[in-house]
């Protein structure tokens, strides 16, 4: 029996599929990968790597934090963000990690520094875009 | 009996009704074409709100949510001495009662809990219930009249935020949010739900029987349900904020649309109306300048 796999974010139902063999995903706690009668578990996501397996095909695609729970061979991923490898535009991942690289290193004022916390998550999540983009689509 | 002056005046009405009508058609246009995306968006929305749900219940109930010292500051329940609520309104009007039902709702709201409390205030979203909440003289903490009609997460961002910090700092005690909830297209509701503290959701049925299953079984939390919980937490005043808005939009473009339909219907009905009034008046003059001829041929005659 598979997993049942939906992922839905606050904006919209990512994608919701039944023939998952192993899903791999990233943790706080670590990347940990889930088979067919796990325990009951909630988790909060930490921004990486998803892979789903189905039949020898992988599915990456990359999470932005939140959480997952999986219950009966029904996993539900409520992630802040999530996209699959077709929807990266390297471009403009890059341009944002960019961005986000000089906010993070750069000179900050006080006020500037209470965004330091969303200025290095946003780095992480441009990051994170770039190295599975370039794992999936070579570089 | 009816002047050439008269009957020019009433094409000229008929010729303004008509352009009135062109205008409500083309708005009624806009807001139908927008409305789809609004309602979308909404309804897209409700997967993540119920889940999310059903994921606060089943950590609520492995976790102390009593209000203890150990709990969550945003579950702490405290003696409210300043009460504030988040007001949803469109920024535009002609959408028939949609504003003024909502702004009669927060004022009921607000004048509800004004005896209890030293001080009520406003967080406006949109010109209508801010203007409104102005003119009441009540004091607004903020203000966001700029969201646009398809607001992302991240742009209700700071809303959450002010109300999240500003709780947590002990400057506000409780907080509600009162938005237009989106029946259908005929009918929106106006909503007010008390946001801060946050109250743990009831086990009910709304839920279905694929989350009323889990709450026996044992989960595994990591890294612990305080630690997910303190994430969730804050997570879960953004999404309600968010939904509230896109609920609020789907509303607004959905009354606009309605209005502007009637009003489009009634302008044709009254040009029908002034079309057969024109004519009749049109006929009589058209008779009593023959009659003036006619008589006056007779008298020459005779």
């Amino acid at each position: 029996m598979p997993l049942n796999v939906s992922i839905v974010t606050a904006e919209r139902e990512v994608s919701t599929r039944d023939d998952v063999q192993r899903l791999i995903v990233p943790t706080t706690e670590g990347q940990i990968t889930l088979l067919p009668g796990h325990a009951a578990l909630m988790a909060s996501l930490d921004i990486g790597e998803m892979v789903a397996v189905a039949g020898g095909d992988r599915d990456p695609m990359v999470v932005h934090g939140g959480f997952i729970q999986i219950l009966r061979d029904q996993v539900t991923v409520l992630a802040d963000a999530a996209e699959s490898i077709d929807e990266i535009d390297e471009a403009r991942a890059e341009a944002a990690r960019e961005r986000a690289a000089e906010r993070v290193e750069g000179r900050y004022t006080l006020e500037e520094a209470l965004d330091m916390a969303r200025a290095r998550r946003a780095l992480l999540r441009a990051q994170a875009r770039i190295r599975i983009y370039r794992k999936y689509r070579g570089m | 009996m009816p002047g050439a002056g008269q009957v020019r005046a009433i094409r000229d009405r008929m010729r303004s009704v008509e352009n009135t009508a062109k205008v409500t058609k083309a708005m009624e246009l806009v807001a139908a074409s927008k409305m789809r995306r609004a309602q979308d968006r909404a309804l897209a929305a409700r997967p993540y709100a119920e889940q999310m749900r059903a994921v606060l219940l089943r950590l609520a109930s492995s976790t102390d949510t009593s209000g203890g010292d150990d709990s969550h500051p945003l579950l702490e329940q405290r003696p409210v001495s300043h009460f504030a609520f988040i007001h949803i309104t469109a920024n535009r009007g002609l959408a028939g009662g949609l504003n003024s039902n909502m702004n009669r709702a927060g004022a009921a709201l607000a004048l509800e809990h004004q005896p209890d409390v030293d001080r009520v205030s406003v967080i406006s979203v949109g010109r209508k219930g801010r203007d409104f909440f102005r003119r009441a003289g009540f004091p607004q903490l903020a203000e966001f009249t700029d969201l646009g009609d398809y607001p992302t997460v991240s742009d209700t961002l700071p809303i959450s935020r002010i109300v999240v910090n500003d709780y947590i700092a002990g400057e506000i005690d409780q907080v509600y949010i009162g938005f237009q909830r989106f029946v259908n297209t005929a009918i929106q509701r106006p909503t007010v739900r008390q946001i801060l503290p946050i109250q743990p959701p009831e086990d009910d049925e709304e839920m279905g029987e694929d989350v009323a299953a889990g709450g026996s079984v044992d989960f595994i939390f990591e890294p612990s349900p305080a630690g997910l919980l303190e994430t969730l937490l804050p997570r879960y005043v953004e999404m309600q904020v968010y939904g509230a808005i896109l609920e609020a939009m789907a509303s607004e473009q959905s009354a606009r649309m309605v209005a502007m339909r009637a009003a489009t219907d009634a302008a044709e009905e009254m040009v029908a109306g002034l079309t057969l009034t024109y004519n009749k008046a049109r006929q009589e003059l058209i008779t009593s300048e023959l009659l003036d001829i006619v008589g006056g041929t007779a008298a020459v005659e005779r």
